[in-house]
Parts: structure tokens; C-alpha cells; sequence
């Protein structure tokens, strides 16, 4: 279980577009760096990320290589009804976490 | 990508770390081929389609300490709603190994058009940012980065 | 007349001669300030996440946690890494914050030791360095730590290693000038443990200190050498008064 992050507000007003945060705990290891031998490390990162309001997508991203390591990614979404946010990532060697926060909407 | 001779910092281990890097990195790619192969990602991104420069903003510093993580926002400036959206923001690359760094996909509950992350840089270079709309129209911006070294590295 | 005038030359060079002291965090570029500033994108707050885990975390064979002695540490913990190192009695020396850490866990705990560099110890440390955040450096006011600061200033005026280059030559006398690209900064260790962009993880003063030995091509001490902790309480003194950041992100 890599540590994460999640800023969010726990509240917010029915329509109001709210900004969310995100940090994971993640080398993202590109496969393009050498170990100490010489020898290239394969590549270990994670691949995609979403975010479902109440089992809706509203937000995903593919990720590459060329994101930095312990990524940090930040969108916005229509606080549209109270409900659970599920955050998830996938990548390689079978990674795969969700985290779920919830939303009061007034 | 290798290490200038002229740097104090770089020890033994590091230009062996370096000669092996740009080894694997002249594998991976031929050198030279940057902005086709840049160009070419582009064209399989938009399928061909007509791209304007404009309408996203492509926010990244233009001097780098560090390529290990550099902050970049992309925003479009679109109305985001039921009917008129943004349906997804890409960044491309030059110089990397790799042209593709991200691509978001969005849709009418954004709220606003707008995603931030940080991203590796091997070296300075262009980068492209690309969103395409709801109503199949694409829009671009792109920045030059310059890429400094960190002078004291580990050994 | 002239003796008065010459009196105010030699104060003004005087003033001169000491320029205002700059942390790192004013020679990074707007965007990486802003990442240190955020709590919601600081990548060094998932260690710092992890540390309050840890503090909660009962350990040894009493089951003890930091909590249960210390309690909540953002009252116990407070003002304590603004003022380390500091003398430690048992070992008749000085002792850095991640050194105390380390005894605690093994003599008080009686817990698994967390070796230097450990991501546990960087966790604990960058929690415990957080409760310090905005306060002004303070080195304690010991006298049994003179001998142990001037022995870190020596060290910090040595030349050493192949490019034969001291600590003060750079970040004293070239400090704001460029070296391959980068500032030079002054050296404050005002915000460790750190998130280095270049290591891609967090680090202590000491990984950073080993960077630079390295940088001239010396051989570094190994880790928790004495040397290090002398150099700490030497530029923990020449900080004092500056404001601590931990955990700070650097290039």
C-alpha cells in the first residue's frame, strides 16, 4: 500500500467546481536508468489514474515515464450531489489502489 | 544524454553512470530524429486533424534547476459544461526518451478546464501541449525549458 | 575629522562584508517554492505522513509508542529540532535529532533500530523537524557544545578532497554565484530533513553533506561520523535566527 494524499474540501455547495490534490508514494521507475553495475533498471510506474464520483468517471490521466516520481496530480470537478470520490491507481507489476473520500453537498 | 566533461561534481562513477545512460538512451532512439518523432506523435494523437495554436496555456517555468521534477499546469480556456466541453489535455516532449508525458481525459463534469503535475525533463527542449474539444476541434501551446544540472550530486 | 571618517569606512566595510543571510528556498524559482509551501503538493509530507504513523506506531516488547510518552507531538515536539543538535550527557557529546530518535527506539523502546537513511527515520524526523516549522533556529546556549562547534567550523574551513575546495570557499565566498547552472547557496540546514528533486526522495543533512564531499571529490564519513554532527551544530549556529522550513524541497 503506497502512502497517499488527498486534499480535497469535505464540503461544498451544490454546482461549486472544487479542486482536488492528489500525492502518491511511487519511485516511477522509467526503465531508462542504469543500476549501479550498469545494468538498466526495467520500468516500474504507474500506468493510469482516475477518479470515479459515485462509480462516474470524471477525471483520468495515462501516465508515462516522463512523470516524476511520488506524482502529484491536481483537477478540478463539479461538486454535483453528496457521495464518494474513489481515487484509483494502476500500473505496472500489477499495481493497483483506490482510496475513497466522501463529499457533503449542500 | 552525457554529462559535460567540464563539470567539477561529475566523479568517476558518475561518467560511468553517464556513458551507460547515453548508451541505453542511443539504443532507444537514433539522434537528430526529435522533432519528426515529435511531429509524428502529434499526428497519431489528432489523427491528422486541423491543430490551432491557441486557447491553452501551457504553464511551466522556462529555466529548470532540476529535470527530475518540474511543475506544469495546462489549462483550456473553454466553457465546460453539458454541452461544451473539454474532452482531453495532452503534453508531448522532444528530447526524451519517450514524446508522451501525459494525457488527460476530462469531460462535462471538469468543472474547469485545468490539470497540474510534475514531470521529468532529460534536457532542455520544446514541449506541446494539446486539447481537444467537444466539438472535435484541437488547440495547442508549446514552451522552450532550459534544464540546468544540480552541481553536487551523489557519487 | 579624518579619523572620524575612517572610523565609518571601516564600519561600512564592516557592514558590507556580511551579507544578509538567504536560505535555499530564496534561490529556487517561484514554482518550486510554491511547492514547498503547499502542504497538498510537498511531496515530503507523504514521509511526513508516514512519521505520524509512526509515532502512534507501538513498538518494542512493552508495546510502547512515542505518543505514550510524549503525547501529542505537536505540543511536546514543539521548538525541539530548532534546537539541535544538542549535548547529549550519556555519550558525553553532541547528538543530532535523528541520533536522539535512534536512541529512543532501541534504550527506551527497546525496539528494532531504524538505520540512518531509513525511510522509518526519515519519517519520525521530518514529522518531529515539522513541529518546528516557523520558528527561528535556536542552538542552545551550552557551553559543553564550544569545543564541538569550533571543531565543525574547522572542518567547514578545510580544504579537502582532489578539487581541494572547503566549505566556506563556495557557500561563503562564491555563495549567489553559479556553478554549472545552479546558484550556490549559502548552506543553511533550515529545512531537513529535505525532499532533493535530485535524490527523487527525502534525505538528511548528512546525505547532502556526503553530496558536496563528494562533489570534490573527498571521501565522505560515513554516516552518523562525528564529523557531520560538528558540522551540523556549526551551521545550525551560523543559522540561527533563520526560520525553520522542514521539510523543505530542494533542487
Amino acid at each position: 500500500m503506497a502512502r497517499v494524499l488527498i486534499t480535497l474540501p469535505q464540503a461544498a455547495r451544490r454546482g461549486e467546481v472544487i479542486e482536488i490534490r492528489t500525492l502518491i508514494q511511487h519511485l516511477m521507475e522509467t526503465g531508462y536508468r542504469p543500476d549501479a553495475q550498469g545494468a538498466v533498471v526495467p520500468r516500474d510506474i504507474l500506468r493510469r489514474f482516475s477518479c470515479a464520483y459515485d462509480g462516474v468517471e470524471v477525471f483520468a490521466m495515462q501516465l508515462a515515464p516522463a512523470i516524476a516520481a511520488n506524482p502529484y496530480i491536481a483537477f478540478c470537478t463539479v461538486a454535483t450531489h453528496s457521495g464518494t470520490l474513489a481515487f484509483t491507481w494502476t500500473g505496472d507489476n500489477g499495481f493497483s489502489q483506490t482510496e475513497t473520500r466522501t463529499i457533503t453537498v449542500t | 544524454m552525457s554529462l559535460p566533461s567540464s563539470l567539477p561534481c561529475v566523479t568517476e562513477i558518475s561518467r560511468r553512470h553517464a556513458m551507460a545512460a547515453a548508451l541505453a538512451v542511443a539504443l532507444v532512439r537514433p539522434a537528430g530524429a526529435q522533432p519528426e518523432r515529435l511531429a509524428a506523435v502529434i499526428l497519431a494523437h489528432t489523427g491528422g486533424a486541423a491543430i490551432t495554436p491557441g486557447r491553452v496555456t501551457l504553464d511551466i517555468s522556462p529555466l529548470v534547476e532540476n529535470g527530475n521534477a518540474v511543475p506544469v499546469t495546462i489549462a483550456v480556456d473553454s466553457p465546460v459544461d453539458e454541452t461544451s466541453f473539454v474532452r482531453s489535455i495532452a503534453l508531448f516532449n522532444e528530447r526524451n526518451p519517450q514524446p508522451d508525458v501525459f494525457i488527460a481525459e476530462l469531460g462535462p463534469r471538469a468543472g474547469r478546464a485545468v490539470v497540474s503535475t510534475r514531470i521529468r525533463l532529460a534536457t532542455s527542449q520544446k514541449l506541446v501541449a494539446l486539447a481537444q474539444l467537444s466539438d472535435g476541434s484541437w488547440w495547442s501551446d508549446e514552451a522552450l525549458v532550459v534544464v540546468t544540472l544540480a552541481a553536487c550530486v551523489e557519487g | 575629522m579624518r579619523i572620524l571618517a575612517a572610523l565609518v569606512t571601516v564600519l561600512a566595510m564592516a557592514a558590507l562584508a556580511q551579507p544578509a543571510r538567504r536560505s535555499g528556498f530564496d534561490e529556487m524559482a517561484p514554482a518550486l517554492r510554491a511547492m514547498q509551501q503547499d502542504d497538498a503538493a510537498n511531496p515530503a509530507m507523504l514521509w511526513v505522513a508516514e512519521g505520524e504513523a509512526l509515532w502512534r506506531q507501538p513498538a518494542g516488547p512493552a508495546n510502547k509508542a512515542c505518543a505514550d510518552c510524549h503525547g501529542d507531538a505537536r505540543a511536546s515536539m514543539r521548538g525541539v529540532a530548532a534546537r539541535y543538535p544538542a549535548f547529549d550527557a550519556q555519550g558525553s557529546a553532541p547528538i543530532d535529532l535523528a541520533g536522539r530518535i535512534q536512541h529512543c527506539r532501541t534504550d527506551r523502546q527497546g525496539a528494532s533500530p531504524w538505520p540512518r537513511e531509513s525511510e522509518a527515520l526519515l519519517a519520525i524526523t521530518a514529522y518531529v523537524g515539522l513541529q518546528s516549522r516557523g520558528l527561528p533556529v535556536a542552538p542552545p546556549d551550552d557551553p559543553r557544545l564550544n569545543a564541538f562547534v569550533a571543531a565543525g567550523e574547522a572542518l567547514y574551513r578545510e580544504r579537502r578532497g582532489q578539487l581541494d575546495l572547503s566549505c566556506a570557499q563556495c557557500h561563503d565566498a562564491n555563495a549567489g554565484r553559479r556553478l554549472a547552472g545552479s546558484v550556490i547557496p549559502q548552506g543553511h540546514p533550515t529545512g531537513y530533513p529535505i525532499y532533493r528533486l535530485e535524490w527523487q526522495g527525502m534525505g538528511s543533512l548528512q546525505r547532502r553533506l556526503r553530496n558536496c564531499m563528494v562533489g570534490v571529490r573527498s571521501e565522505p564519513f560515513a554516516y552518523g561520523a562525528p564529523e557531520y554532527i560538528a558540522l551540523e551544530l556549526f551551521l545550525m549556529r551560523r543559522a540561527a535566527g533563520m526560520t525553520v522550513e522542514t521539510p523543505a524541497v530542494r533542487p
